[in-house]
């Protein structure tokens, strides 16, 4: 198998885009796609500060690495979640891709500066873990953006997360989700911008990368998120792309151009009413946000050990969260 | 050759020679879900492996997209 551009000796083939490529040439094309859709969605202007949401899995370290190949001056933030020995390992892979190359990275600790983690929230809430996970991670890196004065936040989202995402939204009909599940979602009142740079790639995509710019992830699934639906979605888009290569782009980037206009007035009047968190001054629809909710709920809890409610395990009788998936 | 899997961790031990594709069928895997991995850099999937070879098959699905 010989590279398309160089004709050299290809080290993969992506189908969906019919071509092979050399380690040098998927790295250009890695970086070629990631300009394209930062130049397409408009998604970041030359000097702004950019806050890169780091789990020290494949694809936000791939993302940070990306930015700043590009030439953007981005920071990176991970939040301990208190996931066992998953979580030791993840902050571990983003605090030494950080110190290798001297970056600046931002640290959280649930435990620490807001008592309690992950598995405690699930046991608690008596939800899906991914549940509370979402929505603290979404919170805490809202607040570091603002608080830190970053123009910017991007996350590792990838082609494969956003076709999964809509598949699920879709089958569900969560219209409210299907108008804001866009690239790009401009700053409003107290959230800050995010942006998807990754769009135009798929995780097979970023792995690869980071193979081959020697960028050490974790590799090991989340614990917590064994056999979720979400899972589940990929792995049935997976199955039809191996017939049908570029399905998922297809499904994606023409819902972008034909179909997500239709629900942003749905998704914007559900944003009509937020007003600041009587706590902490996080937009939100009630008085108190479901952030300062969850702290005040696990406040006095014991320490809930990984094991007792992975999925599989002691939880499966947790109540289901809603099926669909925005992103704040 | 030693084939290293993951999500749960464990290793095989093949025959060759065989194509990765080959091997990704054998084992039932989508090559859409999955990287080979040889060293430091990634095998296609029409390379020959061989008996002395030591690959790891490294699903590319990640699922905490919360």
């Amino acid at each position: 198998m010989k590279c398309t551009v160089c004709r050299g000796p290809a080290v993969i083939d992506l189908r969906r885009h019919n071509a092979n490529f050399c380690a040098d040439h998927l790295v250009r094309f890695c970086r070629d796609q990631v300009a394209k859709a930062i130049d397409n969605h408009d998604m970041l202007a030359p000097g702004e500060r950019v806050l890169v949401a780091v789990s020290g899995g494949k694809d936000s370290l791939a993302l940070w690495d990306l930015l700043l190949e590009l030439g953007y001056d981005a920071e990176g933030m991970t939040i301990g979640l208190g996931i066992g020995e998953y979580s030791e390992a993840s902050t571990a892979a983003a605090v030494a891709f950080a110190d290798e190359r001297g970056l600046a990275l931002h640290r959280v600790d649930l435990r620490g500066e807001y008592g309690y983690d992950i598995p405690t929230a699930a046991a608690v809430t008596r939800r899906v873990p991914c549940s509370s996970c979402g929505m603290s991670k979404r919170h805490l890196i809202d607040k570091a953006a603002l608080d830190g004065g970053f123009d910017v936040v991007a996350t590792g989202h990838n082609l494969d997360d956003e076709a999964a995402v809509l598949l699920g939204n879709v089958l569900h009909w969560q219209t409210e989700y299907l108008g804001r599940q866009l690239p790009v979602l401009p700053a409003r009142d107290g959230f800050p911008r995010k942006v998807k740079p990754l769009v135009r790639l798929g995780e097979r995509e970023t792995a690869a990368y980071c193979v081959l710019r020697g960028i050490d992830y974790i590799v090991d699934e989340c614990p917590m998120a064994e056999g979720n639906r979400h899972l589940r979605y990929k792995e049935a888009l997976n199955g039809i792309e191996a017939g049908s290569p570029g399905t998922k782009h297809a499904f994606y980037f023409e819902f972008l151009d034909k179909a997500a206009g239709l629900f942003t007035p749905e998704a914007a009047e559900s944003r009509a009413d937020l007003r600041p968190c009587a706590s902490c001054g996080a937009p939100t629809t009630g008085d108190v946000c479901a952030f300062c909710r969850l702290v005040e709920r696990v406040a006095d809890a014991e320490p809930v050990p990984v094991e007792l409610v992975r999925r599989g395990g002691r939880g499966r009788g947790r109540r289901r969260v809603a099926a669909g998936r925005g992103d704040r | 050759m030693r084939v290293l899997l993951r999500n749960p961790r464990r290793e095989l031990e093949l025959a060759g020679p065989v194509t990765v594709a080959k091997l990704l069928g054998q084992l039932e895997l989508n090559r859409e879900s999955v990287l080979v991995v040889r060293g430091d850099t990634l095998v296609p999937g029409d390379a020959v492996l061989s008996d002395d070879d030591v690959v790891e098959i490294r699903p590319v699905i990640s699922g905490g997209a919360a």
